[in-house]
């Protein structure tokens, strides 16, 4: 079986936007709203796709942002210029 | 022709490894000399994998647009009477119980990693210590700042990190990182990076933000963001470290598994106070802490768990009695501080009906059973004038420094209770995860300063309550006792009265 990554984001304008790209790349990635934060769980691997982001938010994204919009993540982090991954290896 | 532009992977490899440079007149063994006492073998430091690749330049731009959006909600505040946002005032128990707590811990971190950064002999591993060095720093200033606007209206609040030094309910967080700082870098990277960060941190900081959210607290929801989104970067520092360690030699298997095993227990012990905040002092709740422990640590924990089982590595002992405690150990820690609220910097209350009911929904095998009818008898008597307090000091388990009040996992109306002898003394420690730690390293918790044992010893101020209360610096009937008639009480009521509408004037004129 697949373990299950997670990452939790701010409820903010960059939060609401890099979960929104995050639904729509991910499939069967699922999305749970708490005070203050939206925690997505996918089982393998999740992925930010920096285009994804910068197109839902009309500017460019660069994916090292992430850091003002993460609260918390569980499995392995990948990261380059075009993306932010979390997976299990 | 222009220098092509590095991709991340690059820079950061040129930050890192292409920084760093061999010895030449001086052995590596001498200018690293803690990194082989431990029995940790380590072949390749080139081996290490940076999770995060965070350069200079970019960790200025982002930390700094973080305190940006901080301060200017730390101005908000100031500005706007923040504190009235709040549901009720006993929530800010939670607020003096983090910053009495746990803000001592992150200067704690701060310095030690600056010395990892300084002792680990790979240069990956050495500049991450170095970022989280300055990281917890930063959360250390900015929680003191972010609260100092609670203390100019509650009580509690004002001599915190002195009362961290010395009142027996924060030895407990206190020891613990003593622990830590007290063993070698790795174990100290396998006890806070790995076991507190990853495994555990989250139910730290996520229940406290959430909660914080769901009761008005801005200030403490955004400084917590504020560094959470550090701690991603820590936690993956944590899983990354452990797993270079058991890659690099299976010797290194059977150490990391001790580590893992005493400090997922140690860290657990230390969130009971965390787990009693969730379930009793939040006015508005989130989730129970029995919710909590299952979301954050039987599902995260069982996938990480299964990851690393390819190394040999299984789940932490005694995690089993964790997962068994957890309809337990909040109403068992709620018990102690409603006992000795008199000796204690928070408040603690008579919990009401409607608590009462979603403790029954959250905990229907355990609540009603054994815990409510001790509630109602304290209602009882606080209505007859005789509000219960402890007047005895308890014992306290000699490794986690917790009052001994926890029961046996089969057998919840028997205290459990463990002892060993060790240089013809005995020492008695609250359950078999806390012996197991003593009896491996007797030498270190047999030394274990236990503030319950300091009082009688007379290095507390003085043989009565109130001298001992002096010396730990708690204002006498504001910071402790009951929140019902102390000082903040009247203070929120008075409060809250100019916001009720004023009284119909026929019904005034009766």
């Amino acid at each position: 079986m697949t373990q299950p990554v997670s990452i939790t984001l701010q409820n903010s304008q960059d939060g609401f936007a890099i979960a929104e790209a995050i639904m729509a790349d991910n499939p069967g990635a699922e999305r749970r709203s708490m005070p203050a934060m939206t925690k997505i769980d996918r089982p393998g691997r999740l992925e930010i796709k920096a285009a994804s982001v910068s197109e839902r938010l009309g500017r460019d994204w660069d994916p090292q942002e992430i850091h003002l919009s993460v609260i918390s993540l569980s499995g392995s982090v990948d990261e380059d210029d075009d993306y932010f991954a979390v997976y299990w290896r | 022709m222009a220098a092509r532009k590095l991709n991340l992977k690059q820079k950061y490899g040129h930050f890192t490894r292409g920084l760093d440079w061999e010895p030449s007149y001086q052995s590596k063994d001498d200018i690293f000399p803690f990194a082989k006492y431990e029995g940790i073998k380590v072949h390749d430091w080139d081996a290490w994998e940076d999770p995060f690749k965070l350069t200079m330049d970019a960790y200025w731009k982002f930390q700094a647009e973080k305190e940006r959006k901080l301060y200017a909600v730390i101005d908000s505040m100031a500005q706007n009477n923040g504190q009235l946002g709040i549901t009720d005032a006993r929530y800010l128990n939670a607020v003096k119980l983090f910053i009495q707590g746990v803000t001592p811990l992150e200067y704690q971190a701060h310095r030690h990693f600056a010395h990892l950064a300084r002792h680990l002999p790979g240069a990956g591993l050495r500049v991450a210590a170095q970022m989280q060095s300055i990281d917890e720093l930063r959360h250390c200033q900015t929680q003191i700042h972010t609260i100092s606007h609670y203390n100019k209206f509650f009580d509690g609040i004002h001599d915190f990190t002195h009362m961290h030094d010395r009142l027996w309910y924060l030895s407990v967080p206190k020891s613990f990182f003593d622990d830590a700082t007290t063993a070698g870098p790795f174990e100290f990277l396998t006890a806070i990076s790995f076991a507190f960060e990853y495994v555990l941190t989250n139910l730290l900081f996520v229940p406290f933000m959430s909660g914080a959210a769901y009761n008005g607290d801005m200030a403490t929801v955004t400084f917590g963001f504020s560094a959470q989104s550090d701690e991603s970067r820590h936690m993956t520092l944590g899983l990354e470290a452990v797993r270079f360690l058991l890659e690099q030699d299976e010797a290194n298997v059977p150490i990391v598994q001790g580590w893992i095993d005493k400090w997922f227990w140690r860290g657990y012990r230390l969130l009971t106070l965390v787990a009693m905040m969730m379930d009793y002092m939040l006015p508005k709740k989130v989730m129970s802490w029995a919710e909590a422990w299952e979301t954050y640590y039987e599902q995260a924990g069982g996938a990480l768990f299964a990851d690393l089982a390819r190394y040999g590595i299984r789940e932490p002992k005694y995690a089993d009695v964790a997962k068994a405690e957890k309809g337990h150990i909040t109403h068992q820690a709620w018990t102690i501080f409603y006992n000795y609220t008199h000796a204690a910097a928070v408040h603690t209350w008579d919990v009401d009906d409607q608590h009462l009911a979603w403790l029954r929904e959250k905990y229907p095998e355990t609540f009603a059973q054994y815990y409510e009818q001790r509630y109602l008898n304290w209602r009882d008597q606080a209505n007859q004038g005789k509000r219960f307090y402890n007047n005895g000091l308890p014992q306290l388990c000699q490794v986690c420094q917790v009052p001994m009040a926890f029961t046996e996992v089969d057998d919840p109306t028997t205290i459990s209770f463990r002892v060993s002898e060790f240089g013809g003394d005995k020492y008695h420690t609250c359950s078999d995860g806390c012996k197991d730690i003593f009896d491996h390293e007797p030498e270190k918790y047999s030394q274990a300063w236990l503030p319950v044992h300091q009082i009688f010893q007379g290095n507390c101020g003085g043989a009565t309550v109130p001298e001992v209360l002096d010396w730990y610096h708690i204002n006498q009937g504001a910071d402790n006792m009951d929140y019902a008639g102390s000082p903040e009480e009247a203070q929120w009521e008075k409060w809250m009265e100019g916001r009720r509408p004023a009284a119909p004037m026929a019904a005034a004129a009766e």
